[in-house]
C-alpha cells in the first residue's frame, strides 16, 4: 500500500509520454520540423524540415514560385483529380467486400449492397459521382494546362503522359460503368463497344478479346471487374507517378503567362 | 607539382580557352582545386590505419604505427611507398584533364588487403548545365508548408463535402436486372461517348467511331509538336487557343445535345416537351 499511495497517474502519464516521444520508434517517424513533434517552432527551416522529413518530398518540393500557389492559376484541379482517385481507391475497396463478379450474383450484391450492407448506398454514389468528378475534373485540368501553355517545352513529355492518364481515366470510368449489371449499365456498354468494331481490319478481334465473346456475357462481367479493380489502377498509379516525377524535374509549375 | 592555386588558375584558362563560359570554367577550375587540395593531402589519410606514410606527418605516424604492427603483416610495407608514389600523379592528373572523372582513377587499390579502397558514396550528380543555371533569375518563391498546403487541404475539404453531401442527397441510378432480349429505347452510352454517339447521326460509323477519336487522340499526343510558338502569353497564341476551344465546346455541345435533346429512337426531343431521356 506504501507503494500505492505514491503512485500519481498522472505524473505517470506524462512520463510515459516523454519516455515515448524521445524514444527511437516516434522519433523514426516523426522526423525533425513536423508540425506533429513536440516543439514544433513556426520558422523557415522547420517549414522546409515539414516537406523535406516526409513522404511529401515525393510530392512537392520545399518551396513554389509565388504565383503557382494562386487558385486562379490551376484551380487545383490535377491534385483534385488525385485526391479524387484516391477517395474511389477507398470507396472501391468498400465496395469490393460485397461484390461478386459473376452473372448469378451480380445483380443480388447491389441490392444487398444499396439495402443491408452498413453505409453501402452512400459508398456506392460516393464512388459514382466521385468517378464522373473525376472524369470532369482530369478533362478541365487539360483545358487549363492548354490554356496556361503548360504543354509547352521543356513539358511535351508530360503533357503526353496526361494525354495517357486521361484515356485511362476514361477506361476506368467504362470499365466501371458495366459493373452494376442492371439494363442501364449493359446496353450503355453495348452502345459503347459497338463502336469499336467499327474499326478497320481488327474491329471484330478488338471486340471479341474486350467482351471475351461476340456479345456481352459472362465472361465480359469477369474481364471488365479485373480491367476496373486491378490492371487499369495498376497502370495508371505507375502513370500518375511520371507525371507527378516529371512536374518536378521540368522545373516545377509552369511559369506565369 | 603544382599548388592547389596554380592548379586553378590553369584549368580556368584551360576552360576558358575551350570556350567554356566563365560559370562553367569557374566550377571546374574550382573544382579542380579542391581535388588538387586533396591529393595532396591525401598521402597521410588513408594509409594511415595500415602503415606509417614515408614523409609528410611524423606525429600521426608515430600513433598509427604500433596498430599496424598489430594488425598487417610485412608485405604492406612496401604498398605505402607505391601508394604514395601515385598520389601526386592522381593529384596532377585533374590539372591536365579535368572533366575525366580523376577521382575514381585514384582508388586503385589492388585487393590484397594492403591499402583498403576508399569506399565512395555518390551524393549527387552536378550536369554541367545545372551549373550554368545558377546565373538564372531568382523567383519568387514561397514555403509548401503551409503556404500550398493550407490551399490544398482545404481544397480537398471542400470538394469531399460536396460529393458526400451530393452523395447523400442522390442515389446513383440501379435499374432493373440487364436483359438481353429488351433493349431499352433509348440506348445511350455513358456520357463521356454521348459526344461520339451523337456524331453516330451524321457519319458513317467508321468515321464517328473510329476514324473521329483517334484523329482526337493523335491530335492530343502531338499537341506540343504541333504548337511550336514558345510564348505562353494568351496574346502571342490565339490561333491555338481558338482552335482549342472550338474543339472542346463542339464536344460539349455534342455531349449536351446526346445527354438531354435525344429521346426514344434517339430522336430529336426537347427536354421541356418530351423529358429527359438520361441517367448518369
Amino acid at each position: 500500500m506504501a507503494k500505492a499511495s505514491g503512485w500519481n497517474p498522472r505524473q505517470k502519464l506524462a512520463e510515459r509520454f516523454d519516455q515515448l516521444h524521445n524514444g527511437q520508434f516516434w522519433r523514426s517517424i516523426v522526423r525533425p520540423g513536423s508540425m506533429f513533434r513536440r516543439g514544433y517552432a513556426d520558422s523557415p527551416r522547420n517549414r522546409a524540415y515539414v516537406v523535406m522529413n516526409s513522404l511529401l518530398y515525393h510530392l512537392h518540393p520545399v518551396k513554389v514560385k509565388r504565383h503557382g500557389i494562386k487558385l486562379s492559376y490551376t484551380l487545383c484541379l490535377g491534385g483534385l483529380s488525385f485526391f479524387l482517385f484516391i477517395l474511389l481507391t477507398i470507396t472501391g475497396i468498400y465496395l469490393m467486400f460485397f461484390y461478386r463478379p459473376s452473372v448469378g450474383e451480380v445483380y443480388t450484391d447491389m441490392q444487398r449492397l444499396h439495402t443491408q450492407v452498413s453505409f453501402g448506398l452512400l459508398v456506392r454514389n460516393l464512388h459514382r459521382w466521385g468517378a464522373h468528378l473525376m472524369t470532369i475534373s482530369v478533362f478541365l485540368h487539360m483545358a487549363r494546362v492548354f490554356y496556361t501553355g503548360a504543354y509547352k517545352p521543356p513539358r511535351e513529355f508530360n503533357w503526353i503522359v496526361g494525354v495517357i492518364l486521361l484515356l485511362l481515366t476514361l477506361l476506368l470510368a467504362f470499365t466501371g460503368y458495366l459493373l452494376p449489371w442492371d439494363q442501364l449499365a449493359v446496353w450503355a456498354v453495348t452502345v459503347g463497344t459497338e463502336m469499336m468494331k467499327q474499326s478497320p481490319v481488327i474491329g471484330d478481334q478488338v471486340q471479341f478479346a474486350l467482351l471475351g465473346g461476340p456479345v456481352i456475357g459472362p465472361e465480359t462481367l469477369l474481364r471488365w471487374y479485373t480491367l476496373h479493380v486491378l490492371f487499369l489502377p495498376f497502370l495508371i498509379v505507375i502513370f500518375i507517378s511520371i507525371h507527378f516525377w516529371r512536374v518536378r524535374k521540368d522545373g516545377g509549375i509552369s511559369g506565369p503567362m | 607539382m603544382p599548388t592547389p592555386d596554380e592548379v586553378f588558375e590553369q584549368v580556368l584558362a584551360e576552360e576558358t580557352a575551350k570556350g567554356s563560359s566563365p560559370a562553367v570554367a569557374q566550377a571546374r577550375a574550382k573544382a579542380a582545386r579542391v581535388r588538387a587540395q586533396r591529393g595532396a593531402k591525401n598521402p597521410s589519410v588513408p594509409d594511415k590505419s595500415t602503415a606509417p606514410p614515408p614523409s609528410s606527418n611524423p606525429e600521426a605516424s608515430g600513433s598509427a604505427a604500433p596498430s599496424a604492427e598489430q594488425g598487417e603483416s610485412k608485405p604492406a610495407e612496401s604498398k605505402p611507398a607505391a601508394a604514395a608514389q601515385t598520389k601526386p600523379a592522381a593529384a596532377a592528373k585533374p590539372a591536365s584533364k579535368p572533366a575525366s572523372g580523376a577521382p575514381a582513377k585514384k582508388a586503385v587499390g589492388n585487393g590484397a588487403g594492403a591499402v583498403p579502397e576508399r569506399v565512395q558514396r555518390l551524393l549527387a550528380v552536378v550536369k554541367p548545365e545545372a551549373i550554368q543555371k545558377v546565373e538564372r533569375q531568382p523567383m519568387d518563391r514561397v514555403n509548401v508548408w503551409p503556404h500550398l498546403m493550407a490551399a490544398e487541404m482545404v481544397a480537398l475539404l471542400v470538394v469531399l463535402a460536396a460529393v458526400t453531401i451530393f452523395s447523400i442527397a442522390v442515389d446513383a441510378p440501379l435499374r432493373e436486372l440487364s436483359n438481353f432480349n429488351q433493349t431499352p429505347n433509348p440506348s445511350k452510352a455513358p456520357w463521356y461517348f454521348l459526344g461520339l454517339q451523337e456524331l453516330l447521326r451524321y457519319f458513317h460509323p467508321q468515321v464517328a467511331g473510329v476514324t473521329i477519336p483517334t484523329v482526337i487522340i493523335i491530335a492530343l499526343f502531338a499537341a506540343p509538336y504541333i504548337d511550336r510558338n514558345p510564348s505562353t502569353s494568351p496574346d502571342d497564341r490565339k490561333l491555338a487557343i481558338v482552335l482549342f476551344s472550338f474543339f472542346m465546346l463542339s464536344f460539349a455541345v455534342l455531349t449536351i445535345i446526346g445527354m438531354f435533346f435525344r429521346g426514344p429512337g434517339f430522336n430529336f426531343v426537347f427536354p421541356w416537351e418530351g423529358g429527359i431521356f438520361f441517367e448518369l
